[in-house]
């Protein structure tokens, strides 16, 4: 049963109007940026962006885009506004969240503007369930300007590589140390904690690099904890781009695949430590 | 190289000894001045950190590199992984004294050994919870395996499971008809893994109750010992004087209290052991196995209670109180007394 038919009442029009035959699609990358409650989410007619920010210090961002829904329409040149990230998961995901073949709930996403609630209609099995979130007034957004031109070092890996590294990250260390440099370490993820330092290695030839483009031998470090969400990300991706500007800022870019073969894109920026690091043993 | 550890009751004491052809590659000595061996200890925690997730181990990691650098006070522990990955472990490490439990299996009346997959395979009938269990030589040839339950009240509501192996299980049977002893069997468990899987015989050594559990495991390469406590037995040890000239003070109650006249008393009159009435004394629990030598800070040979995460504070303040009281000239424990485990150095 196609949602549109349950529009309500034409003679509303909505800035945004979505449809998803899958909802997964969309729920599976937002849990990869949901480090924090709160989102911000801005739509063209490219497709949808939602934001997350902590600290003022990192911001992940996830990448909708068009293609991926079965209908995607925004009327106004951009519409923006700021959601309870929890509660739209939760509503998403209404339905359960194990993924199981041949099952899949539909979405409907509507919003007529601003001040007005975003409109979820799910559908699964026959059963549909009407959701309305409360939106807020979108905050200013941290601006990494990281592009191309500036970046420093490159990295592409093979998401696999990394899993095991980020999930057994030493968290009684505050901080994550990344050396990127094109002599030995190549690339070098380490960390202090109550137990002693550790390191991983990759050297540029392994199979799991895919690109190696570091000109410069960079060593910063980030705080863990910031970083730590990143893993959510990294755990559904299949490549992952580890880039680093001039002054150490951090642009970590995530290949995923969705379950229809789509790619889309979750980025994580962050910001180094002030202190200058210091490499230890 | 040698890997030891021992609980914080000393209750349990673990040692392995692998030879340098259990390696691909062994240096020792390297870097001391003095020339000395390097003895030093690391935090468990951090030491198992390293080794996390076991079948992500076996998987990826190629070879494992171990290194001490004295200077540092580092011990690095190398991983070279699949895909060239190499994480590299620096764990603080603190020097220390050796760490080594007395025991002496040759005078140890019972022995037994059996393939390790015998004993893992009767254990799984026990609760994973379950602290201590009972071994005994019954009759027929057969040996037993029952769980302890302690106290007589419980006895009526707890469920008792009683297993008995044939002889013809074990590769070796040597034991002293009727004797049994009782011991934590978690502390086992973890060796009875590691025994299943590197496929080598376990031989146990025991003698009287009171006295620790040796369990072994022997290979070309490698040699294991895991010393347990075992519960002493307040009936036969009436019945039987140890032969070891070391009283068993009784005391029928798990109560106890800081009262020295009683103390002294039950010291006194346990000292003539044939005697056939020991009175019972309420100062210390049936639990109290060799009380501690007056001159050192020994802990109390308790039996581990697993039940209860490490000795209860007053139970430790007991055991330092009883050391105090003991001065050499008086009658009481005898200076033979088996130090399970001596302290490397003051609290942790």
């Amino acid at each position: 049963m196609p949602l549109s038919a349950q529009h309500p009442a034409s003679g509303e029009s909505f800035v945004l109007s979505a449809s998803l035959d899958n909802a997964r699609h969309l729920s599976s990358l937002l849990r990869a940026v949901h480090f924090q409650d709160h989102a911000t989410c801005f739509a063209t007619t490219n497709g949808l962006r939602v934001t997350v920010e902590a600290a003022k210090c990192v911001q992940a961002n996830a990448f909708i885009q068009a293609e991926i829904f079965q209908e995607f329409a925004v009327q106004e040149e951009s519409v923006t506004f700021r959601i309870n990230l929890s509660v739209l998961l939760d509503c998403l995901t209404i339905f359960g969240s194990s993924s199981l073949p041949g099952t899949s709930t539909a979405l409907r996403m509507c919003y007529r503007g601003y001040g007005y609630p975003l409109m979820l209609f799910l559908e699964e099995g026959g059963v549909v369930t009407v959701c309305k979130i409360n939106t807020q007034e979108p905050e200013e957004l941290l601006d990494f300007d990281f592009c191309s031109t500036k970046v420093v070092n490159k990295i592409i890996l093979q998401s696999e590589g990394l899993r095991e590294a980020f999930a057994e990250l030493d968290m009684t260390s505050e901080v994550l140390q990344i050396t990127m440099s094109p002599d030995k370490p190549y690339f070098r993820l380490s960390t202090f904690g109550n137990a002693g330092s550790a390191h991983v290695d990759y050297p540029k030839d392994s199979d799991l690099v895919e690109a190696f483009y570091c000109n410069q031998t960079q060593t910063n470090r980030y705080k863990i904890s910031l970083l730590k969400p990143s893993t959510k990300a990294l755990v559904l991706s299949c490549k992952v781009s580890i880039r680093t500007d001039a002054q150490g800022f951090l642009s970590l870019q995530y290949m995923i695949r969705n379950e229809d073969g789509q790619v889309c894109f979750v980025e994580y920026y962050c910001c180094p430590n002030e202190d200058a690091a210091e490499a230890e043993l | 190289l040698s890997l030891r550890a021992v609980n914080s009751s000393r209750s349990a004491f673990a040692s392995f000894l692998l030879a340098p052809l259990f390696f691909q590659l062994y240096e020792a000595g390297g870097g001391r001045h003095d020339g000395e061996l390097c003895r030093c200890k690391v935090l468990m925690k951090s030491f198992l950190g390293v080794f996390r997730s076991l079948p992500s181990l076996e998987k990826t990691v190629e070879k494992c590199l171990i290194l001490l650098k004295p200077r540092s006070s580092r011990l690095v522990v190398q991983l070279h992984c699949k895909h060239g990955v190499t994480k590299t472990h620096n764990l603080a490490f603190q020097e220390c004294e050796r760490l080594q439990a007395v025991f002496d299996t040759q005078s140890y009346s019972s022995s037994l050994c059996a393939p390790a997959r015998v004993l893992a395979d009767a254990v799984v009938h026990f609760a994973p919870t379950l602290a201590e269990v009972t071994l005994g030589a019954g009759p027929g040839d057969k040996i037993s395996l029952r769980n302890y339950v302690e106290d007589e009240a419980e006895a009526n509501k707890t469920m008792v499971t009683e297993l008995w192996l044939a002889e013809d299980e074990f590769q070796a049977v040597a034991v002293t008809p009727g004797s049994q002893i009782t011991f934590c069997l978690k502390e086992l468990r973890g060796l009875l893994t590691f025994a299943e899987a590197s496929n080598l015989p376990l031989t146990i050594h025991y003698d009287v109750p009171g006295r620790p559990v040796v369990f072994t495991l022997d290979d070309a390469v490698l040699e294991v010992h895991l010393v347990l406590a075992t519960l002493s037995d307040l009936e036969s040890s009436l019945q039987r004087p140890p032969t070891n000239n070391v009283s068993n003070l009784a005391a029928p109650s798990d109560d106890f209290a800081d009262d020295l006249e009683s103390y002294m008393i039950a010291l006194e009159t346990s000292t003539d052991q044939e005697a056939s009435g020991v009175p019972p004394s309420p100062t210390f629990p049936l639990r109290t196995q060799r009380p501690a030598e007056s001159n050192q800070e020994e802990e109390e040979e308790d039996e581990d209670e697993a039940a209860v995460p490490g000795t209860p504070p007053h139970k430790k303040f007991r055991s330092l109180f009883f050391g105090s009281v003991l001065t050499p000239g008086e009658p009481g424990p005898a200076p033979t007394q088996e130090v399970l485990a001596e302290d490397s150095e003051g609290e942790y």
